[in-house]
Formats: C-alpha cells, structure tokens, sequence
C-alpha cells in the first residue's frame, strides 16, 4: 500500500530524514519509535504533505499512486488521514459542519454522491460512540475548548467517520491519561481492517500495548535503523534508545 | 426649453459588449439589463431639483426640504477624515434622476417586465419563489423608483405600510413629513445634505402601536443605469410596542466609471418598539487593478425612546471605498443598540465603517460586534464612537473589534473613541488581530477539504456571531458572498 524508498527531506535546509525506506501492506499495523528529533514527526508531515517540508530525494508510492505529486487534500481523499499530534483549534466552525464539508468532499473525488443530513447524523452517532466521545462535542467548534484528551479522542472520530486507508498516528498517546489511551486505541483497533493500515508513531511501549503492531521500526538520525515484531518496542524499553544507537 | 432633452434612453450595452465585459471582469452579478430608462442630463442646479420633485408631484414642502438642503450642501465640503483615498466624485457629471420607463401600472407580478424578472433570477432572487416560500415582501427598486411591492395587502390590514417613498409621500404624507429628517438631519453632513436635495425614491415603513409585523420587510437596491448616480432615502417608523425585521439587499452591475450611491436610512424606534435592520451589500467593488467600483457614503441612523431597541446588523462585501456607520441615539431610559457587522475587503477596496452608540438616556445599553477581513492590496478600517452623556446614568457598553487579514500586502486599521462624561458608566473594549492560520489550513487540507472551501469556512467560523443575527435565508445569501469575495485571496 504504501512504498517509501531512500527518502530524503529537509526543512529550511536543514536535513532531516535521511534515506529513509519502509513498506507498508493493507492490513498492518506498523509502529515507528525513536527518540526526540530523529524525524518522526517529519516523516508524517511529508507524507501528508506539509509545505514546510522539502523532498530532496527518494520516493513515496501510494496505492500505485506517486504520493508526491499530489496535492494535499488529494492524498486526503485518496485516504491518507494523519491524526495530529496538536490537533488545531477552528474557531466557529463546528465539528459536524467541518466534518460534512470533508467527507463529501471526499466522497466527490472517489465518484460518490453526497451523504443525506440522516445518513451523515446516523454515522456521526455510531462512530462517536466508538471513541465514547461526547455527543455534544460534534455539535461544538472544532477543538474549540476541548480539553487534550478530547482533541486526541475528537481525531480518532474524525477517522472514524472518514474512514482512511492509511492512518497516521503521530504521538496521539502524548497527554492522554490511562483511561483515555485505552478508549483512543480501542477505537483504532475496531476500526482495523485487511484493507487498511496503520503507523503508529511513538515515545513509548505504553500504547504498544493496547495497540499491537505486526512491525516495530527504530528511526535514528533519519533512517530506520532496526525493525522487528512487538517485542522490540518491550527491548527498546528496557535497554534504552542508546542500545540503537551504539 | 430644456426639458426636450429628456427622451428616453436605452440603458443597455449592446449583447457583444456585455459579453466582452463579461470576460473581462469577474463580478459575479456584473451584468446590465435592457431597461428602458428615463434619464436626466447629468449636471447638480436649482432646476434639476425642481424637476425632480415636479417630476414626482411632490407637495410644496418637500420641494423647501429639498431646496434648503441643496443650498445647505453647496457651503458644506466633503469630508476628508476617513481613511481612505479615492478620486472625489465630479457632482457635475453625474445625473440625478432615472427611472425605469413604465408602460403602465403592474396589476400583478405576472405584469412586470420579463426582462427585469430575469435580472432578478440572475441574482438569485426569484420574487415568486420568495413570496411563496418564504414569506417575505419585497419592494424591488431598480435604479430609483420602486417597481413593484407586493404583500402590500396583507401588510394593509394590519395597517403596516411598506412602499416606496414616493408613494408614501403621495399618500402617507402626515407620517413622512413629522418623521423625515429627524433622525439624520439634512445639516448632518455632506453626503446627507446632498441626499436630502436629490434623492429619487427609496422605501418607507411604519409599523402602527401594538403591531408585531408578521414578515420580514425586504428592499433590493440595485443601481442599474450607467453613470446613474443613486440616492436612496429609507424611512424606518417603529411605533409604540410594535417589532419589525427588514432586509436591505445590494448587489450592482459592473461599471468602469466610478459609481456614486449616497443614501440615508433614518429609523425611529418609539417606546417598547424593536426595528431589525439587516444589510447584505455587494456592490460592484472595481476589478482586481482597483478600477471602477462603487462608492458607498452612506448615513444610517437610529433613534431610540424609551425600552426600545434598535440592532443594526450589516454584511459588506462590495464597493470600491465604503463610508457608512449605522448608528443608535439612545435617548430614552433603558433603551438597546446593537451593531453587528462583517466588513470583507479585497484587492484594492477601501472600507472605513464602524457605528456610533450615543447614551443619552439612563440604564441604556449598547453592544458592538465587528468582523473586518481584508485581503489582497485591501485596506479596512473600524471607527466607531461610544459617547456616554452626564445624564446617561449606569450606562453600558460593550465593543468587540475583529480584524482577520488574509495575505501580507492588505492593511486592518481600529479606531476606537470613546467619550464618558458619566463614572457610573461601564465600557468594555476588545480587541483582536490574527492571520488565517497556515496551521488551520492544513488541517482542513489534510481532511479532504480544497483550500479555497477551508478559508470559507474559516472566515464563515470567524463570522458566526454576526452572521448569527441575519434572518436564515439572508445568512445563506451572506455565506456565500464571502465566499466569492474572498476567493483566490491566499496564495
């Protein structure tokens, strides 16, 4: 599903991701681990497309696609979703509006007709449900107000309702309590399916645990210098990055 | 004689020169129709406004009202305080009077031009559709004379009258002459001067005592004939106890040469009475050089008595340098002003516009919330005065100040007075300035959303506390004005 090969990236010429290669298939859960400033986060920004970024090498196939060349809200409906890390505040704009405008949005690009306000609400209360977010969260402005753990509950929802075919998780563990963590990764497990896919990018073995993943990555000094099963984020743990690096 | 001079004149361009102009322009409702109009010779003098008024038949003393204001504005100068720059009108090239020619009198909107029926389906203002679905009465006015007012019967039983001015000054002369010029006084300032000396037609209102009005009162401005200058006169009348929402709708053909439109809308809130005034205004705003466009110097204003209530709420989004402060004299105890207001500019418009809250009564309160957007080369500015008097005891006010700018080469500008002279008065201002976020954009972007739907629905967010205050149908109208003002403005 999606092929990364020798990926080159930098920000303000400062190059981050360094020859970067990973495969990822539809039905896998793969999780990237590191420690601060290896690249994690910049590998989910250029796959999703933030200008900031420049690729000065490589390449990134996706569905067959050549995931660079298209715009940003083209791999959006091609079905890259990437859950922030800090989710952004639109105020006025209300969950439920943002998410109508997305989804037939989306809907269009693949050849579907637009969802029936009944259809729309009616999904909106099965997959609310799912992360056990408050109903009255959908009604209210995005992230607007929310409270951390909401924020990171109110993306696995948008997924949820959008429905993608690889979803990026990019630190969606960092200030969540225990009980929420469990909720946000319960909701990311029933979603999983053999046709989509998932990269959890993490700090910590915390969410590994709730969400397991077939392929565990190392990325230092932007390449991936390990990759294992499970039991090497349970390694990483105990030894410390400084195991890697060596 | 020189009033041989008066034939009638086709308003129209030729179909390959609206097609050419089509293309080269981008305004969404740029288009002219082929009206047959009555037009005065441009040029401002004595006998212009004597041939106005004999014109319409008008009585004695609104030639004096007229007259006085003429030599009023003749010793007055334009003002130069606002912050905006622009070439100054030639009041000599422009002519003051036309008229739609009417071939008889309309029995039914079955009557009425097709043609003019088309150029309102072109605007998305299908009369039928309106009065049947939604319930709303609009007296059209297509350059100066009002073409048609329906509901007019319904209204009648309740005793509202809702026509043009013209009318009401032929047949309600009593209410228009005890309430004309009370409000904006024809001394207030140049543009009203002006208007009091040469306004054609407009629209009147008066809600008896008692009377909640069933409907909102809706009026279409469009000015129409090239180089026709437009001077409409509103008069709003609220009597004791009553209520009434009116619609003010704008939209204008495009034109090359700068187009003037100074209008005055006076409302009168008697005791316990509420008037909504809501305006959606998109005027032709000059093409993306910053040619052409409309001028829009208006004076709007308010007076409140006793427990009554006065909310202006406006949509701008057109005109090529705006000029206008819908106002409130709070003059009875306990009486309200509100003022909600969305100013977008783009491209080269100059907008300075803002409102006035003047606390002459006790426990009066006020409350301002304003909107602006600029982009391109824009530049937009709030003004606004709150003016607490002595006597004005336990006055309130609170102002809200929104500027969003869109871009790096457009300019947002707050001009805040405040004047106390009473310490029981409480007065809150704020005041905010933010970009459209890059960050925001991208996360509407990384949901599927194209850039140019993502700004409007920010900007939409951003305007939700105005927007909020417009009837449901004038708010949609409104959404999507933004929206094709604004488009093509991040890059």
């Amino acid at each position: 599903m999606l092929e990364i090969k020798s990926l080159c990236a930098s920000i303000n010429g400062t190059e981050i991701l360094k020859g970067l290669n990973l495969s990822i298939k539809a039905g896998e859960v793969h999780a990237i681990m590191g420690p601060n400033g290896t690249g994690k986060s910049t590998l989910a920004s250029v796959l999703a497309g933030k200008e900031d970024y420049e690729v000065t090498s490589g390449e990134i196939s996706f569905d067959g696609k050549n995931l660079l060349e298209l715009s940003v809200e083209d791999r959006a409906r091609e079905g890259v979703f990437l859950a922030f890390q800090y989710p952004v505040e639109i105020p006025g704009v209300s969950n439920v509006n943002f998410l109508k405008t997305a989804m037939n949005e989306i809907r269009e690009h693949r050849g579907l007709p637009a969802l029936s306000a009944k259809e729309f609400l009616t999904l909106v209360k099965e997959k609310s449900a799912l992360v056990e977010l408050d109903a009255s969260l959908a009604s209210r402005a995005v992230n607007e107000g929310f409270s951390g753990g909401e924020k990171k509950r109110n993306e696995i929802f948008q997924m949820a309702m959008l429905e993608p075919k690889l979803a990026i998780l990019d630190e969606t563990d960092s200030g969540l309590d225990i009980d929420a963590l469990r909720t946000v990764a319960q909701g990311v497990n029933t979603l999983k399916t053999g046709q989509n896919a998932t990269l959890v990018i993490t700090h910590y073995q915390r969410l590994l645990e709730y969400i397991v993943p077939d392929f565990v990555h190392v990325l230092f000094d932007g390449r991936i210098v390990k990759t294992g099963g499970k039991e090497l984020a349970l390694e990483l743990e105990d030894k410390g990055y400084d195991w890697v690096k060596a | 004689m020189w009033r041989v001079f008066f034939g009638v004149v086709m308003a129209g361009y030729t179909e390959n020169e609206l097609a050419e102009d089509l293309n080269k322009q981008e305004y969404r409702y740029g288009f002219v129709s082929d009206i047959a109009s009555e037009v005065v010779p441009a040029g401002l003098d004595e006998n212009v406004i004597r041939w106005i008024s004999e014109k319409k038949q008008e009585p004695e003393w609104l030639l004096d009202f007229r007259l006085k204001a003429f030599a009023i504005w003749q010793s007055m100068k334009e003002p130069e305080w606002a912050h905006v720059a622009y070439q100054k009108p030639d009041f000599q090239a422009i002519s003051y009077y036309a008229a739609p020619k009417q071939r008889k009198k309309y029995e039914s909107w079955d009557d009425v031009d097709p043609e003019m029926k088309e150029t309102m389906t072109k605007l998305g203002i299908s009369l039928e559709e309106q009065q049947r679905l939604t319930g709303v009465a609009v007296d059209f006015v297509m350059d100066s004379v009002s073409v048609g007012t329906s509901f007019k019967a319904k209204l009648a039983e309740l005793g509202i009258v809702f026509c043009s001015f013209s009318e009401a000054v032929q047949e309600h002369p009593d209410l228009v002459k005890k309430y004309l010029g009370t409000v904006v006084p024809m001394t207030d300032n140049y543009y009203s001067a002006l208007n009091s000396a040469v306004f054609s037609d407009g629209s009147f209102c008066y809600i008896p005592k008692g009377v909640r009005c069933p409907m909102e009162l809706s009026t279409y401005f469009r000015i129409n004939a090239g180089g026709t200058g437009q001077f409409e006169r509103t008069l709003v009348v609220a009597d004791e106890d009553s209520y009434v929402s009116y619609l003010e709708g704008c939209t204008a053909p495009q034109r090359d040469e700068h187009q003037l439109h100074a209008a005055v809308v006076e409302l009168v809130s008697l005791a316990r009475a509420e008037i909504k005034y809501s305006t959606v205004q998109n005027w032709y705003p000059g093409d993306k050089e910053g040619k052409g466009g409309v001028f829009n110097f208006v004076t709007k204003r308010g007076l409140c008595e006793t427990q009554s209530k006065i909310s202006w709420t406006q949509v701008e989004t057109g005109s090529a340098v705006t000029w206008k402060y819908p106002s409130c004299i709070l003059k009875g105890d306990h009486s309200v002003g509100e003022f909600y207001s969305v100013a977008v500019t783009n491209n080269f418009q100059q907008a300075d516009t803002g409102t006035k809250m003047i606390h002459l009564g006790k426990n009066t309160k006020s409350t301002i919330i304003s909107k602006g957007i600029s982009a391109g080369n824009s530049q937009n500015s709030y003004r606004g005065l709150v003016q607490i008097h002595a006597q004005a005891e336990n006055a309130r006010n609170f102002s809200q100040c929104d500027s969003l700018l869109m871009g790096s080469e457009c300019g947002a500008h707050t001009f805040p007075y405040i004047e106390c002279k009473n310490a029981g008065a409480q007065i809150e201002h704020e005041a905010t300035t933010s970009k459209i976020g890059e960050d925001q954009l991208f996360y509407c972007q990384q949901r599927g959303i194209s850039e140019e739907k993502a700004i409007s629905l920010i900007v939409n967010g951003y305007c939700k506390e105005v927007l909020n205050q417009l009837p449901m149908e004038f708010a949609v109208e409104a959404q999507k004005l933004l929206s094709i003002s604004l488009e093509g403005s991040v890059g």
